[in-house]
């Protein structure tokens, strides 16, 4: 197996590494790991705002409604937005042998000019300017800038692939591609709106009521599904692979993974709501491929975990691949709780309520913040030309940081959701509601701050990283000891047969 | 009339090819004879450069 990747390796030739644009990926990889920081902290933030109201300092700027979408947007758009583009155009130019399409000029546009939406976005949010679409937030002007940035990230990657060498396009940038191409989609079809003036802030959305909605989630759920998913799948599909050192399990299981999450993907989003105005058939018919979605992701996850089969004691030793397969357990952790949230029946207890945000968390730490933390280790010793990671053992610290700070957060989120949705529906003997609302907001605040902590524990860790890997960038090496592979223990049937 | 018709038929019609699409694409990833072909694109990361 080793000796077959190294003769394949030497086929390719370093002449292309020279080529390739790594200054454009070690722009994402810093931007990302500064956005993420920014990100969690706005998170903490707000959790803790939960706790201790006063924490909204009493300024309109720094309210709960204000900043949370300053929160979403960072981690998701800035932290994952940046690794997600960085780690395409390292994977396309490696996987087509091809330099970046449309030289650095172009890419150090579409960096820049990403940025620029991000605080255009984040601003307005801290200003109050908003057009009220929860992960849609940004005004007409942000949205017609992002547009034109998104379509050129496409011609870059696009021609990349058109230019390729290797014959065949690897999976990972299937996955990248339906990334980018569904991404254009959904936020020009959702932002479609018509400016009250040129030089305003404020714009209204060109469909109303349920057909607003409907659009909004057909938009947020598919954020999630190739933002979230479909994009750090092709992060899946290559940095397992390289960082275990042998192939995905299943090439052919990856096709099947890949065409099943793209034909169902996209029908899921009327589970965002159920019992509302929304026709009961549209309802039912989202609930459905919700629940057929649940193959596609098992699929993936199967697929992602069987690639260490025969290798699985790399796990002990290699604390950056545990990051990467960790994450795809969180992965089909959260894409089997997905589809039982979204049938109807557990809809009713489950949503509204602080379940949703343990179940989004469990996706976001668990699976999106873990795999790209895995995809930052792979990367900055590489790009950087380092000989390894300044400290593995730092990796680990961090790794068990950051889990128990997630399962601190799920568990807490779980109690604290089933909690608030039981007591909602609690009726007295004579029909009238057992609790009034601050009832249940009481109720919740021991959960909200154990929440918090979990959310301290899990930015811990990303500070532990962040120095672990600045002192990578500056070429140090730490004294440790190395993890060694355990010496075979014989089992006990075993030793009782040896003669003595 | 005609209308809802075409709507009718097309909308069954393009569910039922969607299907048949990816009852071929389940075939063509599973077909034996490419087997060796697609045992061979998933080394293709591993091909990229003299690295490491």
């Amino acid at each position: 197996m080793n000796q077959g990747i190294m003769a394949a390796g030497a086929v390719g030739g370093a002449q292309d590494a020279a080529a390739y644009n790594e200054d454009i990926v070690k722009k994402f990889t810093i931007a990302a790991v500064i956005w993420a920081l920014v990100g969690f902290l706005a998170g903490i933030l707000i959790a803790f705002q939960l706790v201790f109201p006063a924490l909204n300092f009493d300024l309109e700027w720094t309210t709960f409604g204000r900043l949370r979408p300053v929160h979403t947007s960072a981690v998701v758009f800035a932290f994952g937005g940046n690794i997600l583009i960085g780690t395409s155009f390292y994977i396309v130019q490696r996987t087509c042998r091809a330099p970046l399409f449309g030289g650095p000029g172009l890419a150090n546009f579409i960096f820049w000019g990403y940025q620029a939406f991000i605080v255009l976005a984040a601003s307005g949010y801290v200003l109050g300017v908003t057009q009220s679409k929860e992960y849609a937030e940004p005004e007409w002007y942000a949205d017609l800038w992002l547009t034109v940035i998104w379509v050129l990230y496409l011609i870059v990657y696009v021609g990349t692939i058109v230019k390729r060498r290797e014959p065949h396009i690897y999976v990972a940038n299937w996955f990248y591609l339906a990334f980018i191409i569904t991404i254009a989609m959904l936020h020009i079809g959702n932002n479609i709106a018509v400016p009250v003036s040129l030089f305003g802030t404020k714009s209204y959305i060109a469909s109303a009521g349920v057909r607003d909605a409907m659009i909004q989630w057909w938009y947020g759920h598919n954020a999630v599904g190739f933002f979230l998913t479909a994009g750090f799948l092709g992060m899946m599909y290559y940095f397992i692979p390289k960082q275990a050192e042998r192939p995905v399990y299943s090439y052919r299981l990856s096709i099947i993974h890949f065409w099943a999450l793209i034909f169902l993907y996209v029908w899921a989003g009327p589970h965002h709501l159920h019992y509302t105005a929304l026709p009961d058939w549209a309802q039912t018919l989202g609930m459905t491929f919700s629940v057929m979605l649940w193959v596609p992701s098992w699929g993936g996850m199967i697929n992602g975990f069987m690639t260490l089969s025969g290798a699985w004691d790399k796990l002990r030793t290699d604390p950056v691949l545990r990051f990467l397969v960790t994450s795809v357990a969180f992965y089909g952790m959260s894409t089997f709780e997905g589809p039982v949230m979204a049938i109807k029946a557990v809809n009713s207890l489950s949503h509204y309520t602080d379940w949703t945000i343990g179940h989004v968390h469990a996706g976001a730490l668990g699976w999106n913040a873990f795999i790209s933390f895995g995809a930052l280790y792979f990367l900055v010793p590489r790009l950087w030309k380092r000989e390894r990671l300044y400290s593995i053992r730092l990796v680990t610290l961090h790794f068990w940081v950051a889990t128990l700070g997630v399962v601190l957060y799920i568990v807490s989120m779980w109690i604290s959701g089933i909690m608030q949705g039981l007591m909602w529906r609690a009726y007295d003997e004579l029909g009238f509601l057992q609790y009034s609302f601050i009832e249940t907001v009481e109720a919740m605040r021991p959960y909200y701050a154990i929440r918090g902590v979990g959310g301290v524990l899990f930015i811990a860790g990303a500070v532990i990283m962040v120095y672990n890997l600045w002192r990578t960038v500056k070429g140090d090496i730490r004294e440790e000891a190395a993890y060694e592979l355990a010496p075979h223990a014989p089992a006990p049937h075993e030793v009782e047969k040896t003669p003595s | 009339m005609d209308n809802e018709i075409l709507a009718t038929v097309g909308g069954t019609a393009w569910g039922v090819w969607l299907m048949i699409l990816f009852a071929g694409i389940i075939f063509w990833a599973f077909r034996p004879k490419n087997k060796k072909r697609f045992e061979d694109d998933g080394m293709i990361p591993f091909r990229e450069d003299g690295e490491r």
